[in-house]
Formats: structure tokens, C-alpha cells, sequence
């Protein structure tokens, strides 16, 4: 519990610290680099919140691919050498995230949360470590379930299930909308004169 | 490391983002901000789904990956953001010479 109390608090200070950094820093190029630093940052929260599927496709998909795409934008614009200059908002764009973070700290601490009641406490743990592959026995019997109903319940729950069971409409949607993407941003990439 | 705690480290991601996403006017510097807006928020469905008991829990007890799921979705759907706004800050470049938000004033009048 104490590594991971002390992971937890490594993390956090590095992600908010990235985090500020992104949005003061005036070269570009630095803040994109920190902008990843975050990503892994968050792919580590999402490790110890026992996420570990989100962990890879945190790492693969933002770290790989959006992180690189930012990069190349920074490099393809001339506006670098200017830097990341601020607007005439400053006032207001401080004052705004104040208030609204302010706001949720509130609601934070004011609401009552229910936690997982205790019998299942485990057996959630169990479900969302073990989200994409199938449960196999010796890992049910190391976790002292050994009734089998809740075997084969915990054995029945994964994400893919969940995607391509409860939630394969959003999941559909979700496709079509990355094709539509996909298709805009070739469109765009291709120019005026290519439109014809 | 708890709930609370969590959940501040998100609202706090949030905010820095909200800021950023305000207060720059390099239109690259303001998508950045908001994939840390988006992240804040993938942060929150999972310390939710992690800690807080969702009230379909006693009919199935794969109903505590729904936070996961939304997360994966959000994913999805921010990657499609990024490519697409890209697409759009370089469209943007070759027309105007430029990436700076306060100097492109096309939409207005």
C-alpha cells in the first residue's frame, strides 16, 4: 500500500507539473514533449487504478500516434519561432478554470460516494485487471473464488464483451465516426486545387 | 491514493487544459490544452469505475468496466478530434500564412 501511495503521489506531482508546463512554456516544441510526459503519466494512473488494458491503448494511441502528429504539426508551421504566445484573454482565462475547479473540489468532498460493498470489492479488482483476456482458473482460485456461479460470471465479464454486447451501438457509431474522420481529414490534407 | 485524491488530479488536468484551451492563441497550443482537458476526464471515468459501486452492480458484476468502456470511447473519439483538427490547423497554414487564432479572422463579418 505504501509503494503505492508513493507511486500515486510521483505520478500526480509529474502529471500536474507537465500539465502546467504544456500551457506556460513558449516554445512549442517543449510543450508537445511535455504533453507527452502527461500521456505517460496518466497511462501510469491508469496502471495503478488497476486499468491496465486503457494503460496500453493510453500508451499506444496517444504517446504513438497523437503525440507524433503534434510534433509534426509544430515542425510543419512556421509560428514555432514565435512561440506559444498568449491572447488578450488572460483575465477571464484564469478566473473561469478557478471558479469551475474550485467548484468541483466542493462537490467532491461534499458528495457522499458509495464505495463497492466489501464481498464484491474483490471480485471487481479481479474483473477489471483481467478486462480483455478470459479469467483462468488458478488466477479465480488465488483469489479465494471458488463458488462456481461467481466463477463463471467473473469469467463471462470483459470489455470486449461489454463493446461488442451492451454497447455495440455506441461502438458502430464510434466506427463510423473515425471512417467520417478518416475521410474529412484527407480531404482537408488535400487542398483546394485536389477537391475537384 | 484514493478516491478524492483522484479525482482532484483530474479536476485539476481539467482546469489547466480549460486555461490553456483560453488563454494561448497558437491554435496548436490550443488543441494541446484540450487533450489535456480530454485526459482529465478519462481519468475520471476510470477512478470512478475503480472506486464507486455503479448501481447495476448486483445484477452483473462486469457492469464495474462500464467506466472503462466510456474511456475507450472517449479515446476513440479524441483521436478522431486530433486528426481532424490537424487536418484543419493545416489547411488554416496554407491559406493564412500562419497558426496565430487572434490574426485569422475569416468566419467574422
Amino acid at each position: 500500500m505504501f509503494l503505492q501511495d508513493l507511486a500515486f503521489w510521483v505520478i500526480a506531482v509529474v502529471a500536474v507539473g507537465a500539465a502546467v508546463g504544456v500551457v506556460v512554456v513558449r516554445d512549442l516544441f517543449r510543450a508537445a514533449l511535455l504533453l507527452a510526459l502527461v500521456f505517460v503519466a496518466v497511462a501510469g494512473f491508469f496502471v495503478l487504478m488497476s486499468a491496465e488494458f486503457l494503460a496500453v491503448v493510453q500508451v499506444l494511441i496517444y504517446v504513438g500516434a497523437i503525440s507524433i502528429l503534434f510534433i509534426f504539426a509544430v515542425m510543419l508551421t512556421q509560428d514555432v519561432r514565435q512561440g506559444n504566445l498568449p491572447n488578450r484573454l488572460q483575465i477571464p482565462a484564469v478566473v473561469l478554470p478557478a471558479l469551475l475547479l474550485a467548484a468541483m473540489v466542493f462537490t467532491i468532498f461534499s458528495t457522499d460516494w458509495t464505495p463497492i460493498p466489501e464481498p464484491q470489492r474483490g471480485l471487481a479488482d479481479l474483473v477489471q485487471t483481467q478486462s480483455v483476456g478470459p479469467v483462468e482458473n488458478p488466477a479465480l482460485q488465488r483469489a479465494g473464488i471458488t463458488d462456481p456461479a461467481q466463477q463463471s460470471e467473473v469469467q463471462s465479464a470483459g470489455l470486449a464483451d461489454l463493446l461488442l454486447g451492451k454497447f455495440v451501438l455506441p461502438f458502430e457509431i464510434v466506427s463510423v465516426l473515425l471512417l467520417a474522420a478518416l475521410i474529412g481529414a484527407l480531404a482537408l490534407a488535400r487542398g483546394r486545387q485536389g477537391a475537384g | 491514493m484514493s478516491l478524492e485524491a483522484m479525482l482532484i488530479i483530474a479536476a485539476l488536468l481539467f482546469c489547466i487544459g480549460l486555461y490553456g484551451a483560453l488563454a494561448r492563441s497558437n491554435v496548436i497550443a490550443v488543441l494541446m490544452s484540450i487533450e489535456l482537458m480530454f485526459n482529465g476526464v478519462n481519468l475520471t471515468f476510470v477512478a470512478l469505475a475503480r472506486y464507486v459501486a455503479p448501481a447495476a452492480i448486483q445484477e452483473s458484476i462486469a457492469s464495474v468496466l462500464t467506466g472503462q468502456v466510456f474511456a475507450v470511447f472517449v479515446i476513440t473519439v479524441a483521436a478522431a478530434e486530433i486528426a481532424l483538427g490537424l487536418g484543419i490547423v493545416f489547411a488554416m497554414y496554407r491559406s493564412n500564412g500562419t497558426v496565430d487564432l487572434t490574426q485569422v479572422a475569416e468566419m467574422r463579418n
